[in-house]
């Protein structure tokens, strides 16, 4: 295959992939959107395995064996562990960078015909592809233990963490200097070791210090760096193909990042470094005048209060995934809408582990996609509601966000349930959720506590309901 | 501890301070409740539905007086001359009253009060905060007091609210208008759209048209260059500049002449009533007109209403009732009395029928004008935690400067990214060669093709975006398949396992992507 015709195979490639990332605008078009992907990456491949000389047995062999290994954790994944998936496949991206970046590093033939300049700057793009490579492998790895729960969820917070940040980031500016100098004489090796070992401690470090209620930010910004790593070893390769796909990844994650942390009201800066909860943890109880005693109900009570409601207001959180309550919900609002009963959902941007894992546990239990609406959409008709249904959320039902101007969560857009006429919560306990901040909530006078395993109670909830 | 609740006997007043239900409820929280016999009649709340909830009924005005240690009232105690009484020489030292009180208008009467070294709650004192709604008995009170405007303006108006086709011809439909869209005014909007008449409002607050216009009411938007605001402390509207004034009585003029109903419900807390309808625009409207003031205790919004009555004057009538809410006794005496049920939780937290004034709760530090025979109003002014949404006003009246809203960003602040950005790409452009600016024009191009693209994403399909960007990123597999031809064993080897683990995150991706979006369905 010519060059001239690989780069027409790319250039098909680029535009078939902004065509499906285009086509998530809306669920119609999202499925069209994901086979534009799967072609585009087609023709990327074939164009460039076109090109391959030799050892075509273990380029076979990684194809098949990894695609297998894919097909099969695609199949198997369960839905509520979609978080963790994206951080390992996130990882693989921050690996494969590493590696290539390596190959590239080691393969000298390829930069025999640069200029001086040119050769420098090439050192450089191998660097820094090497170094977020690392930062997105090690990074993901941890962020997966902490999802799947391997690694605990709290943040790990060492004394004096900027300054190490600092330092390892000076450091691998240090061994960067070193590094481009030694390449200059044909060497180079040992800075670029030594600087992929300090990349990986800064992404353990990194994802270690930030609490569980930011994965979402993390996961995005993960997301953004796999993005950012495949531009660099465009950058390195000179490929305009990888450059693009890099730079829409990257974006995209940028973006989600920017959403995760308006929609907490927090400065990305301030996530990144790590430590929330920790900090101003004795301020973080609420005004004795809100504590009081809460009023649990049994599932036979909530029964008959939805029974009795005209709209009916559900709210899911990480909670609902742990029980794995998404399909006992469904049945539910099945029985209800037969009823007609008006049951809406309410999705706070953060609820979960990583953007719209909502959305993908309700889709899954078939919950129809257009009675589930994004906060802004919904935020203003709690007035209307008879009952809204909080399972296993918290912090984005917190009204001290709004109320209590120390809360830690002071500020951050939270779902206006207690406006509705009744509210009831599930929980497991009276635990604070994973901001460590009392939840007035809870108090309050509308509200009702089912205490127990939330799909325990939904089933109990729809029991009675039918019987 | 012990509850009275006393008949009132200012005239004409039918509400009563608790209702059977609601006594129950107090029970409930450890007190006992007695009631002076016949204190409910007129609310339609005979003795013996109070007996059966369990509250001592008794004869004596004084005697109930002397043997409670919290005494319910609606009215702020007066002398009676008829039945010898006066109510203030009944309050008993370390006693707690709650009423309403109005302790601004009423200084001497404080003063009195006062001298009877008790503590005394004034319910119209409530701060208009969030959390005390549930206890804002001014709300419960302007709700109904809205809603039978309407009602009385019915009674006097001559024709439907509706229009209808009938075989006898057409009848147009009620134009009214609702001056002040508070609890009064969008209560009355809420009635009077409810049978059948066009409504309008007008309010010198903007952050009001979203509620009025969600009760499918006109909101009167204002002219004016300036874009002022009227929105004062705690949510009531504030004194307005006169050239607004002006713009605002040019309106109502234009609508005097349009509309059948006028309803006005404006106040500005602690000053007299604002004058909006004049006599020459009484004389403008139709014959058959009724206008309804629910200022007119404060002087009233028109220059002709006389409190208290109803008068007919150029063809109009004039309804200038003070007391709306008594004349819906029942219903206003019940939120009245969960209005005072809420303040009772809130200053018994223990459930156990004793109190505790807590000066360092804000809400009950707001409404307690006197403490132990101290007057303790006004009260530091409430520190709102949270302040209102700034960018949720329409564009027509911006927030003032003065306000904390974010300041509008300076020209330096547009223009320091740009010059920041501008100076780092001439800075690349120096030093890099051609072939690399090549490469970065397309990175820069893709990121903003990503940026456009990528605000479009629905946020529901967040989760898909990101393993479908995590299937397409593993095209660094090019860069894998580019080095596998090498002859140098590592570097074949390093591709080959970067072949393998992409290819993982190529089929996986994509895979679990088309699984989930084939989850999405529409009901």
């Amino acid at each position: 295959m010519t060059e001239g015709l690989a780069n027409v195979s790319y250039l098909g490639a680029i535009i078939l992939f902004i065509l499906a990332l285009g086509g998530l605008s809306n669920q119609e078009t999202a499925r069209r959107g994901n086979l534009y992907g799967m072609l585009g990456m087609a023709i990327a491949l074939l164009a460039t395995v076109a090109l391959v000389e030799r050892n075509y047995a273990i380029m076979v062999g990684g194809l098949a064996i990894g695609g297998t290994i894919g097909f099969v954790l695609a199949r198997r994944v369960q839905m509520t562990q979609m978080p963790e998936l994206v951080a390992i496949l996130h990882s693989l991206v921050g690996l494969a960078a590493t590696l290539v970046g390596f190959a590239t590093f080691l393969n000298a033939e390829r930069v025999h015909d640069f200029s001086a300049a040119e050769k420098t700057i090439h050192d450089i793009e191998v660097y820094l592809g090497i170094l977020i490579g690392a930062v997105t492998f090690s990074g993901s790895v941890i962020a997966f233990g902490k999802l799947s729960g391997k690694i605990g969820g709290k943040p790990l917070t060492l004394p004096a963490r900027h300054w190490l940040n600092l330092g390892l980031l000076i450091l691998a500016i240090v061994f960067g200097v070193m590094f481009v100098q030694q390449a200059e004489e044909g060497g180079g090796l040992a800075p670029l070791i030594i600087m992929t070992v300090i990349a990986l401690l800064f992404g353990v470090h990194m994802v270690m210090a930030i609490g569980g209620a930011d994965m979402p930010v993390v996961v995005s910004m993960l997301n953004s760096y796999s993005g950012w790593a495949a531009a660099a070893t465009g950058f390195m390769l000179e490929s305009d193909l990888l450059i693009v796909v890099g730079a829409l990844v990257g974006s995209s994650g940028a973006i989600l990042s920017y959403i995760m942390c308006r929609a907490m009201n927090r400065k990305f800066l301030s996530v990144i470094a790590g430590g929330f909860g920790t900090a101003g943890g004795g301020a973080a109880s609420a005004p004795a005048g809100e504590q009081g005693e809460v009023v649990a109900v049994t599932p036979e009570e909530t029964a008959e209060l939805l029974s009795a409601a005209k709209e009916v207001m559900i709210i899911p959180g990480y909670g609902m995934a742990v029980a794995q309550a998404q399909h006992t919900v469904n049945e539910m609002v099945k029985y209800l809408r037969e009823n007609s009963v008006k049951v809406r959902f309410g999705i706070h941007p953060v609820a979960g582990r990583m953007p719209g894992h909502m959305n993908v546990l309700l889709a899954e239990a078939k919950v129809p996609y257009d009675i589930v609406f994004e906060m802004d959409e919904i935020n203003d008709d709690f007035p209307d509601i008879d009952v809204s249904i909080v399972i296993g959320a918290n912090d984005i039902v917190n009204p001290s966000a709004q109320e209590d101007a120390d809360s830690p969560i002071a500020g951050m857009p939270v779902l206006e349930c207690w406006k509705g006429k009744t509210t009831i919560v599930l929980k497991r306990s009276m635990a604070t959720g994973y901001a460590g901040v009392e939840n007035p909530l809870f108090y309050k006078e509308n509200t009702r506590m089912l205490f127990g395993d939330a799909r325990d109670s939904l089933e109990a909830v729809l029991k009675s309901l039918q019987g | 501890m012990q509850i009275g609740v006393p008949k009132e006997i200012h005239e004409g007043e039918r509400r009563v301070a608790t209702t059977p239900e609601v006594a129950e409820q107090l029970q409930k929280l450890g007190f006992s409740v007695s009631i002076e016999c016949g204190a409910g009649m007129e609310a339609n709340f005979s003795d013996e539905a109070y007996k059966e909830a369990g509250v001592r009924v008794v004869d004596d005005v004084r005697s109930l007086w002397a043997s409670s240690d919290l005494i319910f009232k609606v009215r702020a105690p007066e002398r009676h001359h008829k039945a010898g009484v006066d109510e203030v020489e009944l309050l008993g030292e370390g006693k707690l009253l709650v009423s309403f009180i109005w302790p601004a208008q009423n200084e001497d009467f404080m003063r009195r009060l006062a001298a009877r070294k008790a503590t005394v709650i004034a319910m119209d004192s409530v701060p208009r905060i969030s959390r005390a709604q549930k206890l804002d008995a001014l709300s419960s009170m302007a709700n109904i007091a809205g809603y039978r405007a309407v009602v009385e303006a019915a009674q006097y108006f001559g024709r439907f609210f509706t229009g209808q086709i009938t075989a006898a011809g057409k009848v147009p439909p009620a134009r009214v208008l609702v001056i002040g869209a508070g609890v009064a005014g969008l209560a009355a909007v809420g009635a009077a759209k409810s049978m059948g008449a066009i409504v309008r409002a007008f309010d010198t607050r903007p952050e009001v048209k979203e509620q009025v216009e969600s009760m499918d009411a006109e909101f009167l938007m204002l002219e004016f260059e300036e874009g002022e605001d009227g929105t004062g402390e705690g949510g009531y509207a504030k004194v307005m500049s006169e050239e607004f004034i002006k713009a605002e009585m040019d309106l109502f003029a234009r609508q005097a002449m349009e509309v059948d109903i006028i309803i006005t419900t404006a106040l500005i807390p602690g000053k007299p009533a604002p004058e909006l309808i004049t006599e020459a625009m009484v004389k403008t409207m139709r014959d058959g007109s009724v206008v309804v003031d629910l200022a007119a205790e404060q002087g009233g919004n028109c220059s002709l209403t006389e409190a208290g009555r109803v008068v007919k004057k150029h063809g109009v009538t004039l309804i200038g009732y003070t007391d709306l809410p008594s004349r819906l006794a029942t219903q206003s005496s019940q939120l009245y009395a969960t209005n005072l049920r809420h303040l009772l939780t809130d200053l018994c937290p223990e459930k156990d029928g004793t109190i505790n004034v807590d000066m360092e709760d804000e809400v009950i530090r707001g409404a307690t004008v006197i403490k132990d025979g101290e007057i303790t109003w006004p009260p530091p002014a409430p520190k709102l935690s949270v302040r209102p949404e700034v960018s949720g006003r329409p564009k027509a009246a911006p927030a003032r400067p003065v306000e904390s809203g974010p300041a509008p960003p300076s020209v330096l602040g547009i223009l320091l990214p740009f010059l920041l950005g501008g100076a780092a790409l001439l800075g690349v452009g120096l030093v890099a060669p051609a072939s690399f600016m090549e490469h970065f024009t397309v990175f820069v191009l893709a990121c903003f093709v990503g940026y456009m693209v990528i605000w479009n994403v629905t946020p529901a399909l967040h989760t898909p975006l990101m393993s479908v960007t995590n299937a397409i990123s593993s095209i660094i597999v090019i860069g894998a398949l580019l080095q596998v031809s090498a002859e140098v064993s590592l570097i074949k080897w390093l591709a080959g396992v970067a072949i393998l683990i992409t290819s993982i995150n190529i089929f996986g991706g994509f895979a679990v992507t088309h699984r989930m979006l084939e989850m999405f369905r529409k009901g």
